[in-house]
């Protein structure tokens, strides 16, 4: 077992760790936050995407352990005293969402792809989003989305988590 | 799908990584963006018993200018890479490949030294290292030494790193405003190339073409010996045997060899 510090949702944590556990299955099963999904568990949907101190990645395919010391933001992190993040009231009034199963990731990489790029055209939207894949096809109202938050954003920068 | 059990180690230096690597030997593997190990821990088609994580050391990240060369850290991230005023500017090819790699997430994560140890036949960083000429730094228990990229790569997902040696940097020729073409052919927008074609400055590089990237050197001759791009470009499969699969068998790869091959020549910008 490998002891990690780091920040979840700006809450400090400190846990124990098999070195194997991989970064998803941490926020789900010992943080119990289940927002970020398992969708291929082989790094192409998406589903599991969160931010790792700022940038968008697939937290099936990284480590808790590397994520030591870090900044983890998950769906969960985004809305802060009952307010929706302005991507995710922009998902909701786009309606940016078919099963929902995609969404936590999907928002999540809108998310980090507005952190980097606050005014992307829609083309910029759709590469920006490419590694997140919807079974429902439901890409029109993502970008939609996307491209509607851009609007209303001020987006808060990703890596600051909730206030604390 | 879970990895098996295995011992993390956090590197302090690369020198403690180079300890570690020569207490642990083969049973080690190092771990640096981790996106093509562990997918592949995940699949148990590796299974080392010991992780040395490299990826926290910041001394092996970055990009400098050193005399006619940019030196890019081994643990640069793709994204990092793509993203680099110095790498866009002098190495133009090197960025937009960087840029080629998976998708946002795997940018953010993956590095060049990972990609390129990894060697994986049809991806992007290690035909683009093969087109520019350029060369990896290895150190080892006895010391550094440089070795080609068309040397590196030996065989299918295979190097010429040794078990207890570290890739610490890449090194490629600065060339600015030198006319470069990248021609990829996915089926999907974010998956390895079917074929791939980079070529610059009278060198054209293959992925997906044989068990490691190839010089198409055929048609660099041609070139060089004053044909026209369409004319050179007709000798882009000369001498390669491609693997088989469900997107493309032999005939095709050589097909899209040429047709690449042609456009990259063609369409070139810088």
């Amino acid at each position: 077992m490998t002891r990690i510090e780091l920040t979840v949702n700006g809450e400090k944590r400190s846990d124990e760790v098999e070195p194997r556990l991989l970064l998803v299955h941490y926020l789900r099963e010992i943080c119990g936050l289940r927002a970020a999904n398992v969708g291929c568990d082989t790094t192409s949907c998406g589903a599991c995407t969160v931010l790792l101190d700022g940038r968008s990645v697939k937290s099936c395919t990284v480590l808790a352990v590397q994520a030591a010391g870090q900044e983890v933001l998950t769906a969960e992190g985004l809305s802060a005293g009952g307010e929706l993040h302005p991507v995710q009231a922009a998902f909701r009034q786009n309606h940016g969402l078919q099963c929902g199963f995609c969404t936590p990731g999907m928002v999540m990489a809108t998310v980090g792809l507005l952190a980097e790029n606050p005014h992307p055209t829609e083309a910029e939207a759709r590469a920006g989003l490419e590694g997140n894949l919807c079974r429902c096809t439901g890409y029109h109202n993502i970008i939609r989305a996307v491209l509607a938050a851009a609007d209303a954003q001020a987006v808060p920068a990703p890596s600051t988590g909730v206030s604390a | 799908m879970i990895p098996g059990q295995f011992e993390y180690i956090a590197a302090e230096s690369p020198a403690h990584a180079l300890e570690l690597l020569a207490e642990y030997g083969d049973d080690a593997k190092l771990l640096a963006g981790g996106h093509s190990l562990l997918p592949m821990m995940k699949l148990r088609l590796a299974v080392p018993e010991v992780l040395i994580d490299i990826g926290r050391l910041n001394d092996l990240a970055g990009v400098r200018a050193d005399n006619s060369e940019l030196v890019i850290g081994a643990t640069t991230r793709h994204a990092d890479l793509a993203a680099s005023e110095l790498v866009r500017a002098e190495a133009p090819l090197l960025a937009y490949a960087a840029a080629q790699v998976g998708d946002p997430q795997i940018r953010h994560r993956g590095t060049i030294g990972g990609s390129l140890s990894h060697a994986d036949p049809a991806a992007d960083l290690p035909m683009a290292l093969v087109a520019l000429g350029g060369s990896v730094e290895i150190q080892g228990p006895g010391g550094s030494r440089v070795v080609t990229a068309d040397d590196f790569f030996q065989g299918f997902f295979e190097t010429a790193l040794r078990p207890d040696e570290l890739l610490t940097a890449v090194r490629v020729p600065r060339r600015p405003g030198v006319p470069w073409g990248y021609q990829k052919f996915v089926r999907r927008s974010n998956d390895w190339a079917i074929v791939g074609v980079a070529a610059v400055d009278g060198r054209i590089a293959l992925a997906n073409m044989g068990a490691t990237p190839l010089r198409a050197t055929a048609a660099e001759r041609a070139l060089a010996d004053g044909a026209s791009p369409a004319a050179a470009a007709e000798h882009a499969a000369d001498g390669t045997s491609p693997g088989e699969d469900m997107h493309a068998d032999r005939e095709y790869r050589k097909h899209l060899a040429r047709v690449l091959t042609r456009r990259a020549l063609e369409h070139q910008t810088g």
